[in-house]
């Protein structure tokens, strides 16, 4: 024991980072970190140093540890697999206790597990891959400030899929021809438009004329149709202070939804939450910058995780791919995001990069938003990937329509429509899906006209960020 | 117009065999059904009559066919829908809903403006048939209510 303390550097996995032995308590945080070490590093030892640099450690050992039950709060790397298939890489199993936390804080969990670690020298790359949030840590959260089943009840729709778009183009527009964009795809038969992710407050359109304008298309779309209407308003601004000046102009003037970015951060995130929730107003997340640390499977935050943080956190609403369509997304990955804000508990399921089991002890569930590139044709595949329990933003496809932005809209409603239908009465949809369509554009116009003018469109690239199969825990 | 409420209702109305389909998925995920039927369209009108209590033993699709049609008899100017209700832990709210019939002739709903200060609008949808009384409100006599005795108050 002597010289586990003595001044100077030892190795971390020799400072009890490295516990091979460890059985991690139902109450442990638990993370998979892919680590690629520098060359001469070994896997435990670089393991050990993740854990070390995101607990309690410093590059030195100092003696005021002694001061602290140190072992209690050191965390632990308790396993290091290698990557099937991967040179170099190392998923390593590390085990947090509680007590390292604040509850309540998704900051504060991100300070330490993701705080300095990631530019630790002894490691060219890192990737935070799954955490277990244990029960006891999930009920410091309220979650979602509707969820799912509120949502639904609220907009009184059940049974498929939510539909949407993005209004286009997304800068440029005036209020007023904006609106228009807003009121074509409602009354045609969207659900829900939207804002996109960079509309604030530019010159071409101020947040208050815009909101006002959208709110008359979403009033008089209701009318039309006898059915809920709404459009995410974003109210993504520079401070809190107009955040919370465009939130409430949006709950005054009656809209069920505001949107905000992922680029105004956790806390901000977790402040609207309960603002949705205070003033009864659903919140949208656009995962807006979310792919510079999410893509690339050797370094940075898996998408699965920023799931898991933002049902913490309290949203609605959250973009987390579609399977087709022009972005990253690959299906096995993104049924896993899905299964990580939908299910109330799962078990870890290395085919889909889930790397733990997880329970949610009822917390209310997050809609998983589809979005980019996706149009009425692919409707049997974006079911069968996606479920019923989605929002399928059809932007360019709506918008784009030959016949006209409502006619767009018609036929993105006709095809969803269409396909539960077959899927309930017990055809197979997924194989028969063409055929399906086609049927259903005979009766309707702008159905048949979309799916002429898109059927082929496919984006058919290889996935940067796919699942490496590995043992579970 | 046409109220698009309901799952179903960018398609043409379900036929009865087309309606037995659907009841029989609702069954195989051991969905109760109900049937509910109102005369206000409005979008937040949630709380539609029962037609009796939701049949949470009634596994007979034809049985449950038999009580549409049968609220369909009586109510032939109102909306009708099928409602089947998922009660599993984590859901216990409705899983699928839709029309079975609507009024032969559907006037639409109001939007109603009232100008406020900074241009702000308060608005009000309001639906054409509901300046009626309740039974009275579409078809050319309105349609008999309640002669089952529905615990509806009219009957």
């Amino acid at each position: 024991m002597a010289d586990r303390w003595s001044a100077g550097v030892i190795p971390y996995a020799e400072l009890g980072y490295w516990q091979p032995d460890y059985e991690p308590k139902d109450t442990d945080i638990l993370c998979a970190f892919r680590v690629t070490p520098q060359e001469g590093v070994p896997p435990e030892e670089a393991g050990a140093a993740v854990a070390g640099e995101s607990s309690t450690a410093t590059w030195t050992v100092v003696w005021t540890d002694r001061l602290t039950t140190f072992d209690h709060y050191q965390a632990k790397c308790y396993r290091v697999d290698a990557v099937p298939g991967v040179d170099g890489q190392w998923i390593a199993y590390i085990a947090y206790d509680l007590d390292l936390f604040e509850e309540g804080s998704i900051a504060n969990l991100t300070s330490s597990i993701i705080g300095n670690v990631f530019g630790f020298k002894p490691l060219k790359a890192l990737r935070l891959e799954d955490m277990r949030i244990p029960t006891h840590f999930v009920k410091t959260f309220q979650g979602p400030p509707h969820g799912i089943v509120q949502e639904r009840e609220y907009l009184n729709k059940f049974g498929r899929p939510l539909l949407g778009a993005t209004t286009r183009p997304k800068l440029g527009l005036s209020s007023r021809n904006y609106g228009r964009v807003v009121y074509e795809a409602l009354r045609g038969g969207l659900d829900f438009t939207r804002d996109d992710e960079n509309v604030s407050s530019q010159p071409s359109m101020r947040w208050r004329d815009r909101y006002l304008a959208c709110m008359e298309a979403v009033n008089k779309a209701q009318a039309e149709t006898g059915e809920v209407k709404g459009h995410y308003l974003n109210i993504t601004a520079g401070d809190m202070e107009d955040m919370y000046e465009r939130a409430e102009f949006a709950r005054d003037l009656g809209s069920v939804i505001v949107m905000v970015d992922l680029t105004v951060g956790y806390t901000a995130i977790q402040s609207m939450s309960k603002w949705a929730r205070r003033n009864g107003v659903i919140l949208h997340l656009h995962r807006a910058g979310h792919a510079t640390y999410t893509r690339q499977k050797n370094h940075g935050v898996s998408f699965r995780v920023i799931s898991k943080w933002m049902r913490l956190a309290g949203v609605d609403h959250i973009h987390a791919g579609a399977a087709v369509g022009k972005l990253e997304g690959d299906p096995a990955s993104v049924h896993g995001f899905y299964d990580v804000l939908r299910k109330n508990s799962y078990t870890a399921d290395p085919s889909k990069g889930l790397f733990f089991d997880q329970e949610w002890a009822s917390m209310p569930a997050t809609l998983p938003v589809a979005a980019g590139g996706i149009h009425a044709g692919q409707m049997h595949q974006l079911l069968h990937h996606l479920g019923e329990d989605t929002i399928l933003q059809f932007g360019g496809s709506t918008i784009g329509h030959p016949m006209g932005i409502a006619q767009g809209a018609e036929a993105n409603r006709v095809a969803v429509e269409a396909m539960i239908k077959a899927r309930n009465e017990g055809r197979d949809y997924l194989a028969e899906g063409a055929d399906i369509l086609r049927e259903a554009g005979k009766r309707n116009k702008p159905l048949e006209m979309a799916l002429s003018t898109w059927s082929d469109i496919t984006f058919d690239y290889a996935s940067t960020d796919t699942v490496d199969a590995t043992p579970t825990p | 117009m046409r109220l698009t409420q309901g799952t179903f209702s960018f398609l043409p109305d379900l036929t009865d065999d087309e309606i037995r389909l659907q009841i029989e998925y609702a069954l195989a995920h051991e969905w109760p059904l109900s049937i509910e039927f109102t005369d206000d369209p409005h979008p937040r009108n949630t709380y539609w009559e029962m037609w009796g209590l939701p049949m949470f033993d009634l596994q007979d699709p034809d049985a449950l066919l038999d009580e549409v049609r049968a609220c369909r008899d009586e109510h032939p100017e109102h909306y009708v829908r099928v409602v089947a209700y998922d009660a599993s832990l984590g859901r216990q709210t409705v899983a699928l809903s839709f029309l079975v019939n609507r009024p032969s002739e559907e006037p639409g709903l109001r939007l109603e403006r009232q100008e406020g200060k900074d241009r702000q609008i308060a608005y009000t949808t309001h639906a054409y048939a509901t300046d009626r009384p309740s039974g009275q409100r579409y078809g050319r006599h309105g349609s008999h209510d309640g002669a089952r005795g529905n615990g509806d108050g009219r009957g």
